[in-house]
C-alpha cells in the first residue's frame, strides 16, 4: 500500500511556513523531525483535561493520568516488541539513556576490562563509554568503518576479545545512513558474553524495530527523531538486567521504603525513574509511534528509500560531489561534501533558499575527521519529503554551488 | 574616514541590491579577494574558535593604529570578516572599542551576528575588541 503523502504533509503544520520568505524545505530530519497535529493535540488535551501528578493520587485525576502514562509503556513495550512493559524506562531521550547506563554498568567493568563501540558513533553514544572506560581504568577500542562507511564484520569480530565486557553501536548511523547488522553484531558480542547495548536514535523513525529479534540487551531511542516531542524518550533494558542493576538517580516514586539511614527501591522500570516524569512527553510519544504504525513502517521505509536513491542519483551528477557514506543497507541520510567548498557556505546559501540541511561533524567528530573532513552537508529525510522537495533541493544546491565556485 | 563614514559606504554599496542572492554573491566575491593572512598567523593561537568555519584574525599596532588581517576557510565567513576589515582596520584602539557595528544589521546580515549563529562573527568581534583593550593598555603604561 503506498501512503498519500500529501495527506501526510497536511498532518505537520510548520511544512507549511515560509523562511526567509521562501517555503520551508525541511531536510534536516536526523537533527529532528516535524510533529504531526495528532502529536501537538495530544500534549495539549493531556494538559487541558488529564494533567496530575502520576502513581500518587488517590484522585480521579491523578488515577486518569497514571493509567494513560503506563498505558503509553504498554504500547511502546509493543511497538518495540519488548517482552514485557517493565523493560521499558522512560527517561529525557537516548542520550540520558546511554549516560544512565555507563553508570549503572560500572561494576560490569574493571580495570585492564575492554570494551568495544565503532567509529561511526555519536558524541552521545561515545563519550559516557570513553569516560566509563577512563573511570574503571579500561580500554575502550573502537571498529573502524570502511570508506564505503559499514561495519567490517570479520574485523568487529576479531576484536571481540575474551576482555570485552561491554559492546555499543548504533542501529543506524546519522552521518553515514548506515543501517548496521545489530542483530549479527549482537550476536557475535553475546558468543563473547559481553553486554550489548544499540543505539536506536535514528532508527524508530525509518524502520522496524524488534527488540527480542535484535536480542540486544538495551535500546536507547528518542522519541523527537520518530514524530514525537523533545525531551522524552526511553531505553528497554532486558528484564534480567534491569532488576540486578543499581537505580540511576534517587527521590521520587523510585523509592519503596525510607528511613533517614537506610531506603529500599521500586521495582525496575520505576526504579531508574526518580523525580516526577515527563508524562505529557511520554503521550505524545505514544501517539507519534501510533501515527507511524497507522502509515506503516515498511511503507515509509519504501518511500524513502525511493527519495533516497533518486537523490543520490542526481547528487552523484554533480561535478565534484562526493557522498559520505555508501553503505548497501543504507537509508534516509545524504551527508556530502563538494571539492573545494566549504558546507558551512552552501548550508548558508540554502538556507536563504529555504532549505534546513545541517552542516558540520553532526556531533561525529572523530568520524568526520576519519574522511579528512572538518564537516559535511547532511540532508536527511522523513516520510512527509517528496521526490519535488529533493528536485527543488538540488536545484537549489547547484545554484549555491556556482556561486561560490 | 571615521568608522562611520566607513561603515556608512557599505551601508550604501548593500543598499543597491534588493535581491539576497545579490548581496551574498558581492559577499563571496569580498571573500575571494580578501587579501591573504600572512601563513604564519594561521596557527592555533590567531584561531578563533567557531565551530565550524575556522577565521584566523591577527592584529598589530603600527604609528597607533590598529591593522588587521584575517582568513577563514568558509567564503561567506571570509566575506564578513572583509567588511569587518574594511571598516576597523587603520582605526586608533580606543575608536574600535568605541565603534556602533550596528552596520552589519543594516545590510542585513543580522542573522549572522547572532551569538549562537555558529560562524564565529561574533567571536571574532570580540577577539578584535580584545585586541584593541591591549593595545590601548599597553599604550596607557609606556
Ligand atoms: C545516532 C545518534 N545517537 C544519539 C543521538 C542523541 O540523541 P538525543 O539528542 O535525542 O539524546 C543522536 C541525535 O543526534 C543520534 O543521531
Amino acid at each position: 500500500m503506498a501512503i498519500d503523502i500529501q495527506k501526510i504533509r497536511a498532518d505537520f503544520p510548520v511544512l507549511s511556513t515560509k523562511v526567509h520568505g521562501k517555503p520551508l524545505l525541511y531536510l534536516d530530519n536526523g537533527a529532528t523531525t516535524q510533529k504531526p497535529r495528532q502529536v501537538i493535540e495530544r500534549i495539549k488535551k493531556y494538559y487541558e483535561e488529564e494533567n496530575s501528578n502520576v502513581h500518587r493520587g488517590v484522585h480521579y485525576l491523578s488515577q486518569l493520568a497514571t493509567d494513560k502514562y503506563e498505558a503509553a509503556r504498554a504500547y511502546i513495550a509493543r511497538y518495540i516488541n519488548a517482552a514485557s512493559e517493565k523493560e521499558i524506562v522512560f527517561t529525557r531521550g537516548t542520550t540520558e539513556s546511554i549516560n544512565l547506563l555507563a553508570t549503572i554498568l560500572e561494576d560490569n567493568l574493571s580495570a585492564g576490562d575492554e570494551m568495544l563501540i565503532t567509529a561511526m558513533e555519536h558524541h552521545s553514544n561515545m563519550v559516557p563509554w570513553q569516560q566509563l572506560c577512563l573511570r574503571k581504568k579500561a580500554k575502550l577500542k573502537v571498529v573502524p568503518v570502511t570508506p564505503g562507511g559499514e561495519i567490517d564484520m570479520a574485523v568487529f569480530s576479531e576484536m571481540l576479545s575474551p576482555k570485552v565486557k561491554l559492546v555499543a553501536f548504533a542501529h543506524i548511523s546519522n552521518v553515514l545512513g548506515t543501517i548496521n547488522p545489530v542483530k549479527e553484531m549482537t550476536r557475535l558480542a553475546h558468543k563473547r558474553g559481553a553486554i550489548v547495548i544499540v543505539d536506536g536514535a535514528q532508527a524508530l523513525a525509518h524502520t522496524p524495530v524488534d527488540v527480542q529479534e535484535i536480542n540486544c540487551d538495551f535500546y536507547a531511542f528518542s522519541a523527537h527523531k520518530a514524530y514525537g516531542p523533545m525531551g522524552i524518550g526511553g531505553l528497554y533494558g532486558r528484564e534480567s538486567l534491569l532488576d540486578r542493576l543499581p537505580p540511576y538517580q534517587f527521590g521520587g516514586e523510585m523509592i519503596d521504603q525510607v528511613a533517614f539511614d537506610t531506603a529500599t527501591f521500586n521495582a525496575s522500570p520505576q526504579k531508574f525513574e526518580a523525580g516526577t516524569p515527563n508524562v505529557a512527553g511520554v503521550l505524545g510519544m505514544e501517539t507519534a509511534l501510533r501515527y507511524i504504525e497507522e502509515k506503516g513502517i515498511e511503507n515509509i521505509q519504501t518511500h524513502e528509500d525511493r527519495l533516497l536513491e533518486y537523490a543520490t542519483n542526481r547528487l552523484e551528477k554533480i561535478t565534484g560531489m562526493q557522498i559520505i557514506g555508501q553503505a548497501r543497507q543504507k537509508t534516509a541520510v545524504l551527508s556530502f561534501v563538494v571539492d573545494g567548498l566549504h558546507p558551512y557556505d552552501l548550508g548558508t546559501l540554502l538556507d536563504q533558499m529555504g532549505i534546513a540541511v545541517r552542516t558540520g561533524n553532526h556531533c561525529a567528530q572523530p568520524l568526520v575527521e576519519s574522511y579528512g573532513l572538518t564537516g559535511t552537508v547532511r540532508a536527511s529525510l522523513a516520510m512527509y519529503n517528496t521526490l519535488e522537495e529533493i528536485d527543488l533541493f538540488v536545484d537549489a544546491l547547484q545554484k549555491a554551488i556556482k556561486m561560490l565556485r | 574616514m571615521t568608522i562611520q563614514e566607513k561603515a556608512q559606504t557599505v551601508i550604501d554599496e548593500f543598499a543597491m541590491f534588493d535581491d539576497w542572492m545579490d548581496k551574498y554573491a558581492y559577499l563571496i566575491e569580498l571573500g575571494k579577494d580578501l587579501p591573504l593572512i600572512d601563513e604564519k598567523y594561521k596557527d592555533n593561537q590567531h584561531l578563533i574558535s567557531g565551530c565550524q568555519s575556522r577565521v584566523w584574525l591577527h592584529a598589530e599596532l603600527k604609528d597607533d593604529r590598529m591593522y588587521l588581517t584575517a582568513d577563514s576557510d568558509a567564503v561567506i565567513t571570509k566575506g564578513i570578516a572583509s567588511l569587518l576589515i574594511r571598516v576597523l582596520s587603520g582605526q586608533a584602539p580606543k575608536e574600535i572599542l568605541e565603534a556602533d557595528l550596528g552596520f552589519l544589521k543594516d545590510i542585513g546580515l543580522q542573522e549572522h551576528l547572532s551569538p549562537t549563529r555558529a560562524n564565529g562573527l561574533m567571536s571574532m568581534i570580540k577577539q578584535i575588541q580584545l585586541y584593541a583593550r591591549a593595545f590601548l593598555l599597553k599604550s596607557q603604561n609606556a
